[in-house]
């Protein structure tokens, strides 16, 4: 598996599919990213699940607050990774463990931990790192070209709009590769400048 | 299975255009709208607190303009654009972002002379330094450089001159300085040059000249790279600190390779406020349709009117980096292998009252100060534009008094050629 570029529709099939995330290193300040990502995945309908020791018992948006992986009483399909790169194989050890076993190891931006990584494939769970679902999902339903982001897709197919709120696009979307910019692994490479 | 990379042109007719979610429209619609509905006041919180995709206010983004963003943001291949009123309000928000008073900005000498004017006066009022550099000698951007460098401005292909920079000798001296190469690719247009595959960090654009295309509408757009470390060196604090109007979010940690275009548009954009109507964002996007055809028909119109001109007897010199003989002509095979673009200069024998009589008998080309229209445009400098400058400044500003400016449009180069013909025979 190339790490380096994924195609779309590897993306899409994880965010399409998962229902249950554990986001492990969930911020409770409303000014840190990780925090952002939480809400807006729960805004679009997964079902979230946060995980940080430092907040266990507490209440995030509404969802109870589990100390490790383990501490989740309910099956998770996505374990997302908002921890630095070097913590990430023992958080992959932890997931490893979990009955059932989520299908999606997912580090965030600016996270790579290739060790880790190997070890979730040769276990069968598909990979993603130095990416952020918030940016995919907006990426791939087109709501980030909102922001004159590039999304990178091309489309003559209607998009079809979710059946509630405005300034909302589903993942339900046809969808063919747009304009390339490898900016996000040039950064990602110079990241340790 | 490889998924496939649409090529330029399939670009320019589609990036960042779909149909219409609710109506199904093919074109893109013109939301011509102040504002936009909150769903409820947790959704407006979000969106104000940039936690969220979305519409709030025209001034800070507008969908019609979202999608003339993505457009040249694709295009360039960068990771993210912002449109503005103006080229010129493009260079104030790109950079209110790099600058804080006192600091530096190293910029080529051979530029577009508003941008000499912008550079020289509205940026020196805001405590903005330009230190000018020459594009002919690149020791003197390295001279340039100091510990208060925030940025190196260059164009692509410089106006009105046909001079072309060395791009990426630029880029190792800004590499080496740590500050971002800005690069103006109003000329040149992506479709002749991708200043961003050679080393530029942000590119900005008059869509008033060749994007749009057509002359019937003023804008300007940023283009981010998503190539330069915004927090490494904490020279760039609007970027790497957190931000008191936002609750304290850090813009490069939450928004990543696309922080600097955000950054343009919700401290820049939000707060300066020039921003592009979206009936100009929708006029500009249709011209942007047939960039790849229009450039190359605008370069090889150019080429061909180049090489007549440089027979021509009552024609001194002609200025043109397509001309094989030309002095930027090995930097044009490097950065423009398409065409050098629409616009040339050249150098009359008769001098002065030799331009003017030019610019008066000529029926097809319109006599006016602008470049980048469909239609062939002229002007003599030292007549209109630069008329209150002394002849020694007018020489030294690439104005003297036997210089003509050529914008060549589209139409058929032997009718432009012709009318050039009959101009100079009265010249």
């Amino acid at each position: 598996m190339n790490h380096d570029r994924y195609d779309d529709v590897y993306i899409r099939g994880i965010l399409n599919t998962v229902k249950t995330i554990a986001m492990v290193g969930v911020s409770a300040n409303t000014s840190r990213p990780s925090y952002f990502v939480f809400k807006y995945l729960l805004e679009r309908g997964y079902r979230m699940i946060p995980v940080n020791p430092g907040l266990a018992g507490q209440d995030l948006l509404g969802r109870a607050v589990r100390a490790t992986l383990l501490d989740i009483p309910e099956p998770v399909d996505m374990v997302d990774v908002f921890r630095a790169s070097q913590h990430v194989l023992a958080i992959t050890e932890q997931a490893l463990q979990m009955q059932p076993r989520p299908r999606v190891i997912w580090m965030q931006l600016g996270v790579r931990n290739d060790e880790a990584a190997a070890l979730a494939e040769a276990n069968g769970l598909k990979v993603v790192m130095n990416r952020c679902p918030k940016i995919e999902y907006g990426r791939l339903s087109s709501e980030i070209s909102w922001m004159g982001v590039n999304s990178r897709t091309l489309s003559a197919k209607r998009a079809k709009p979710p059946g509630r709120g405005v300034q909302r696009m589903t993942l339900d979307r046809i969808t063919m590769a747009g304009g390339a910019t490898d900016a996000a692994d040039r950064a990602g490479r110079r990241g340790g400048e | 299975m490889i998924e496939r990379t649409p090529g330029f042109a399939t670009l320019a007719v589609h990036a960042g255009s779909q149909p219409d979610p609710t109506t199904g429209a093919r074109a893109t619609p013109i939301y011509q709208t102040t504002s936009f509905v909150f769903d409820d006041v947790d959704h407006a919180a979000s969106l104000f607190g940039l936690q969220t995709f979305g519409n709030i206010y025209t001034r800070i983004g507008n969908p019609t303009n979202a999608v003339l963003e993505e457009r040249v943001a694709a295009l360039e291949g960068g990771t993210a654009g912002l449109a503005v009123a103006s080229g010129h309000a493009a260079q104030v928000l790109a950079m209110h972002i790099l600058m804080t008073p006192g600091d530096e900005l190293v910029a080529s000498k051979k530029l577009y002379g508003g941008s000499i004017n912008q550079f020289n006066h509205a940026f020196r009022n805001f405590g903005w330094n330009v230190v000018w550099a020459d594009p002919d000698d690149m020791a003197s951007f390295e001279r340039a450089i100091s510990p208060k460098t925030r940025a190196i401005f260059i164009e692509s292909i410089a106006n009105p001159g046909g001079i072309i920079t060395d791009i990426e000798a630029v880029g190792n001296v800004a590499r080496r300085a740590g500050v971002p190469l800005v690069v103006d690719n109003t000329l040149a247009t992506p479709y002749l040059c991708r200043p961003i595959e050679h080393g530029a960090d942000i590119v900005v654009h008059s869509l008033t000249k060749f994007l749009g295309g057509h002359g019937n509408s003023i804008g300007g757009l940023i283009v981010d790279a998503g190539t330069f470390n915004w927090s490494r060196a904490g020279r760039y604090p609007m970027l790497s600190e957190p931000r008191p109007e936002y609750q304290g979010i850090v813009l490069h940690e939450t928004f990543g390779n696309f922080a600097f275009a955000i950054a343009c548009r919700v401290l820049g954009l939000r707060d300066l406020g020039p921003a592009l109507s979206p009936f100009n964002a929708f006029l500009i996007l249709t011209g942007i349709e047939t960039l790849p055809l229009r450039m190359q028909r605008h370069s090889d119109n150019a080429m061909a009117v180049a090489a007549w001109l440089a027979d021509h007897g009552k024609v001194a010199w002609v200025s043109y980096p397509g001309l094989p003989g030309d002095r930027y002509h090995s930097l044009a095979k490097k950065y423009v292998p398409k065409g050098a673009g629409a616009v040339l200069t050249f150098g009359l024998k008769g001098g002065y009252d030799a331009g003017v009589k030019l610019v008066s008998n000529v029926k097809l080309f319109s006599h006016l100060a602008n470049i980048g229209d469909t239609r062939s445009l002229i002007i003599h400098p030292a007549s209109t534009t630069h008329r209150q400058l002394s002849d020694a400044q007018k020489v030294q500003a690439g104005a003297g008094p036997d210089v003509v400016r050529l914008s060549v449009g589209i139409e058929d180069v032997e009718d432009i050629v012709a009318d050039l013909e009959q101009g100079l025979a009265a010249a």
